[in-house]
This record gives structure tokens, sequence and C-alpha cells, in this order.
């Protein structure tokens, strides 16, 4: 695997560099400056740092005051802690569209060792579901790195992922991305395996075992969630025939869900989920063998796609016993 | 602080227009807020016809006073305040709730001139006002922000979240008006959930605190100018209020808090309403 890297320090230290050539920016934390590394910024501006305390509701409104002022508030506090704002969210971000970042700090299982209380496997469908929310969970540090300035950018209110964890270099500098818009990270004829955030790493690791079994497997970074790159997974319906999807979250309502729903109504293929069941996970001592465990390792990944030729073969079958 | 008669006049008389206003409104769409609106008529009156830094034909002015109406649920009585100083015809007022019209059932910023904030859930203006003022600090504007608050709201934890933060950050330039009329939707507010001592809660959080009648124009005058002096605290004013102030068979009953008056008795609220002379 490749190199890994702190995708927290990395969206710290990019913070406080964008905070240098954009003088709007301001940045506000619930007393885990430490943990999400908004400390780079704090050092470097400290009349636009605001912590303040364990109030999370509290401080998604501040921002959205700060937002009203003309500032482009980034909010920090854990993934599974906005759900304590959600409120706040839905009707002084979301509905009344002020311009604030939320950034979910410790997603996913990332925060393995701290158990289920600080897992977060429900953010990104309880942010997709409000109108006005842009959605994005990028798959490695360049991507972390590259999104601070597009979500800064982008107009309106956006969810930000960042996992606690290492993650693997996947792309270089010349990394180019744009909110809504997925990429190919390696084309395939075969099947298509749609993935965001740690899975984008493993998908590939799965995508090279497939290909030494002759399975040709197109793999797509959907770092964004919302709004959707339809026509994107459109395309792969209709040029691979078969999607496998793969999360750190719940298979309700996430990445999976947003697929099967653009699926449904546009092209509709087999499609098979990767992703946490329908259930909370548990503490661990290991990230990665926490991810295994449930569900999401890369021979999950294998199996996935294999289940999913099988009901693309099947249903050509049908089709050419009909003719 | 000496306020001449006429102003005062010219104010009550106000205030009375707008309920007024408000209750044609409320009677007119069958729906609406009469209790928490009147109780604030003197309030708003004081605010948009005299206090606050505005003007309607700039609405995005960068330097304008923000006012944020927490309990958004009384925008009867801005409605027609925001209509009075020209942000939109008055005629709109009657469209109030219809699909299409600007005019949501609680504000609206996106969709209504001069609403600063979208309110109608409880808890949120005090830690938005927070934000407002952190953020004309930093843009070195030195525009007033005002947020009225209910009693009722002081009950939720998210609300005290914004007192602290104002207090930590010294937000002088924060006024917030607490509209205590003591009846919140499902009863008196001291048998659902008692504030008292408010006076002392809101000064152990570090904020400053006057205490008006609500109802007297001069009182919330002199409070308004009096909280701008203050350099290094943010101020509440609390304004003790009458819920349904105005009219006899409203007044201090939790039933008007959130339903409209029959054609009789809105013809009845009428006739109390103007019967009183200046």
């Amino acid at each position: 695997m490749n190199k890994k890297v702190s995708v927290r320090k990395t969206y710290g230290e990019t913070l406080a560099e964008y905070g240098k050539v954009n003088p709007d920016v301001v940045v506000l934390v619930a007393d885990v400056s430490s943990s999400v590394q908004t400390g780079y910024f704090a050092k470097e501006f400290p009349e636009r740092f605001f912590n303040v305390g364990i109030a999370e509701a509290g401080m998604v409104d501040t921002a959205v005051g700060l937002a009203l002022g003309g500032m482009i508030p980034f909010v920090n506090t854990f993934a599974g802690l906005f759900l304590r704002a959600t409120e706040q969210i839905r009707t002084c971000v979301a509905y009344a569209k002020t311009n604030v970042k939320l950034v979910g700090g410790y997603a996913g299982l990332s925060d393995f060792k701290d158990g289920p209380t600080h897992h977060s496997i429900t953010d990104v469908a309880v942010m997709r579901a409000m109108p006005n929310m842009a959605v994005v969970v990028p798959g490695d540090p360049i991507e972390v790195k590259k999104m601070v300035k597009a979500v800064a950018e982008y107009p309106g209110p956006v969810y930000l992922q960042i996992g606690r964890a290492d993650m693997p270099v996947i792309f270089d500098d010349n990394h180019q991305i744009k909110i809504g818009k997925g990429v190919i990270v390696r084309e395939g004829e075969e099947v298509t395996i749609i993935a965001n955030g740690s899975m984008l790493a493993r998908c590939l690791e799965a995508a090279k075992v497939l290909s030494n079994e002759g399975t040709d497997v197109r793999v797509i970074n959907m770092h964004t969630v919302k709004p959707l790159d339809i026509s994107l997974i459109k395309e792969s319906a209709e040029k691979t025939g078969a999607i496998v999807t793969a999360e750190e979250h719940s298979v309700i309502g996430g990445l999976g869900s947003a697929v099967a729903e653009a699926l449904g109504k546009n092209y509709p293929v087999p499609l098979e989920q990767v992703g946490i069941a329908d259930t909370f996970a548990e503490t661990a001592l290991d990230y990665d063998l926490l991810l295994d465990h449930y569900g999401m390792g890369i021979n999950d990944i294998v199996k996935a796609v294999q289940r999913v030729l099988r009901r693309k073969n099947a249903l050509s079958h049908s089709e050419n016993l009909k003719k | 602080m000496a306020y001449s008669k006429e102003l005062i006049k010219e104010l009550e008389e106000k205030a009375q227009q707008l309920r007024l206003d408000a209750l044609e409104m409320i009677h007119h769409r069958g729906q609406g807020h009469p209790g928490g609106a009147l109780s604030a008529a003197e309030i708003i009156a004081a605010l948009f016809f005299h206090h606050l830094r505005i003007d309607p034909d700039r609405p995005n002015w960068e330097n304008r006073d923000r006012f944020i109406l927490s309990k958004g649920h009384a925008c009867a009585i801005l409605y027609p305040a925001l209509a009075g100083l020209g942000y939109f015809p008055m005629e709109d007022l009657k469209n109030w709730g219809h699909i299409g019209a600007h005019l949501q059932a609680h504000p609206d910023r996106l969709k209504t001139p001069g609403i600063e904030m979208t309110t109608g859930f409880l808890g949120h203006g005090i830690s938005i006002g927070a934000g407002l003022c952190l953020s004309a600090r930093l843009k070195g504007l030195d525009y007033h922000v005002y947020v009225l608050v209910g009693d009722g709201e002081c009950q939720s934890g998210v609300l005290w979240e914004g007192v602290m933060t104002a207090a930590k950050y010294k937000l002088s330039n924060l006024t917030a008006i607490l509209d205590y009329n003591k009846v919140q939707l499902d009863g008196p507010l001291n048998k659902i959930m008692p504030l008292e001592p408010i006076k002392e809660k809101w000064e152990s959080f570090n904020w400053k605190t006057i205490e008006i009648d609500g109802h007297n124009i001069k009182e919330v005058l002199e409070a308004l100018d009096k909280a701008k002096e203050n350099k290094n605290k943010p101020t509440v004013i609390i304004a003790h209020t009458i819920k349904g102030k105005g009219v006899s068979f409203m007044e201090n009953k939790a039933e008007w808090h959130g339903k409209a008056p029959d054609d009789n008795e809105y013809a009845q609220a009428v006739k109390e309403l103007t019967a009183r002379s200046f």
C-alpha cells in the first residue's frame, strides 16, 4: 500500500495556510482543537479562532451569525457530535442557506479506540437529507488538502468529512477536484465500484485482486455525495452494467443509497453495497481490523463485485432466453 | 436622557397601529400568534421607528444595525413595521402565508426584505447575534446587534450557550431584549418551567441587565440607549410585558399564544385598540 498521511493534520495545516490567502475564513471549535487539529489556524490567527467549549449547537448558530456578517466559518467537531446540532444545521444553515462550512472530524470508525459513542456512521445520511447542503467525503490526503479551498469557495453550506486515521496517498499534486464531479480513478469494462473516503484505497486494492483474476473493474472516486454526479453514475451503469458502492458509513442513507436512488431513476442495473450494516460497531484496538470485522475489508469488496457480476450475468442470460 | 413628548406620543401611536395591523393580518389569514406579537409592540415600534440605524433603501448596507427576531412566531408585529418603513408594500401583508408570497409564517431572510435572519424554532437568536457581533469586530464595523428573545426560549439550553459566548468575547455591541410576558404555549411560564431569578441568571453569566416596563415607550428608549453605552459586556433588557397586551380578552391568556380571532373577536379587539386615546 501507498505511504500513509494523517488527514486531520493535513486538514489543520491546510486550513492555516488557506487562512493566509483568505482573510474572511474564521474557525470555530467545540473543545476538540487538539483532536481535529485546528490549533495550527489558532496559532496563526488567534483573532479569527473561536473555541466555544462543549457547546456544539451554540457553535453552529454562532457560525451562522459570522456567515451573515460576511465571514466564511469552518465549524469543527466530531462528525458524531454534529448530530447534537442537527436542528441548528437544518434551520439556520440549510434552510437559511448561510455560508457555513461544517467539518466533521473523527468520521466513520476512525476513532476505533473510543468505541461506538465516538464512531459516526449516520452523518452523511443526515446531512445529505437537508436541502441546500453539499456533502463531501475526500478519498486521500491530497484530496483533503485540495478540498479546503474548494469548500471555502463553494457558495453555500457544505459538510466536509475528515477521518482521524492516516490515509494512503492515492493522488499527486496535479489531482484536480470539483465539488459535484466524480473522478474515474481506474478504467474498466465489466463492473464499476463507486467509493469515497477511506474505502477508495481499499477499492483500488480490491480492483487489483480482481484484475489478477481476470475481472476488469472501473473505480470511481465519488468524493461528493451531494450534489451527486448522476451523469457519471448513469454512464458507468450503461457501460459496465453492474455497480458496487463502498463507504465507511451505514448502508442506510449514505453514498450507497444515493447511488441506488440515481440508478433506480436513471438506469437500473444490479447494485451491491459495501458499508456498515444497520448496526453499531464496537471498540477495537486497530482501525483496519475494525473495518474488516464490520464488512468493509478488501475481501468484502471483492465478494460484492463477484456477487454483482453473477446477478448481471444472470440478467443477461434471462434476456437472451427471452430473445 | 430626554425624549420629546411628541416622539413618545408618535411611537405610542405606532405601537398601537402595529397591534391593529398584526391582528388584521392574523384575522385575515386565520392563523398566527397574537399573544407574543402584541406584547412586543412598543419594543418593535421604538426600535424600528426611532432607534435602529437602518436604511430601507439600502437593505444590504454593510454597517446597518442588525435586528433578529429570535421569537420568530411574533412576526405579525414585525412585518407591518418593515412594510411601514418601505421594505415592501403594505399590500403584501394580506398575502401572508399564501403559496408564492414572500411573507412566510415565520421570518425568512431569503424571501422577505428587511429580515436579517430566518427564525421560527426557538433558542437560536443569541448565538447568531454573537456571531454577527464577532464579524463586525473582525471587519472593523461599528453596527449594533439587537435580538428579541421570548421568555419561553430562555428554557432552552442552547440559548445559554450563546449567552456564554457573548460574555466570553465581551460583545458590548450585542443587546438582547427579553419580552418577558410570562405566558407560553402550554400555560403560565412559572408552571411550565420557572425562570426566576432571571435577572440574577443573566448577571451571573456576565451580562449587564436593565429591567423595564416593556410597554412604556420612554423606558424602552432609555434602556436601548443605555445598553449602547456599555463598553465591555453584552446587555439584556428585561422588558416586563403582558401577553396579548391591549386586547382585554387576550391578555395573559395562553390560549391566545397561537390562534386567530374570529370575526366577532376581531371586531371587539379593534374596538378596544382604537378606543385608547393618546
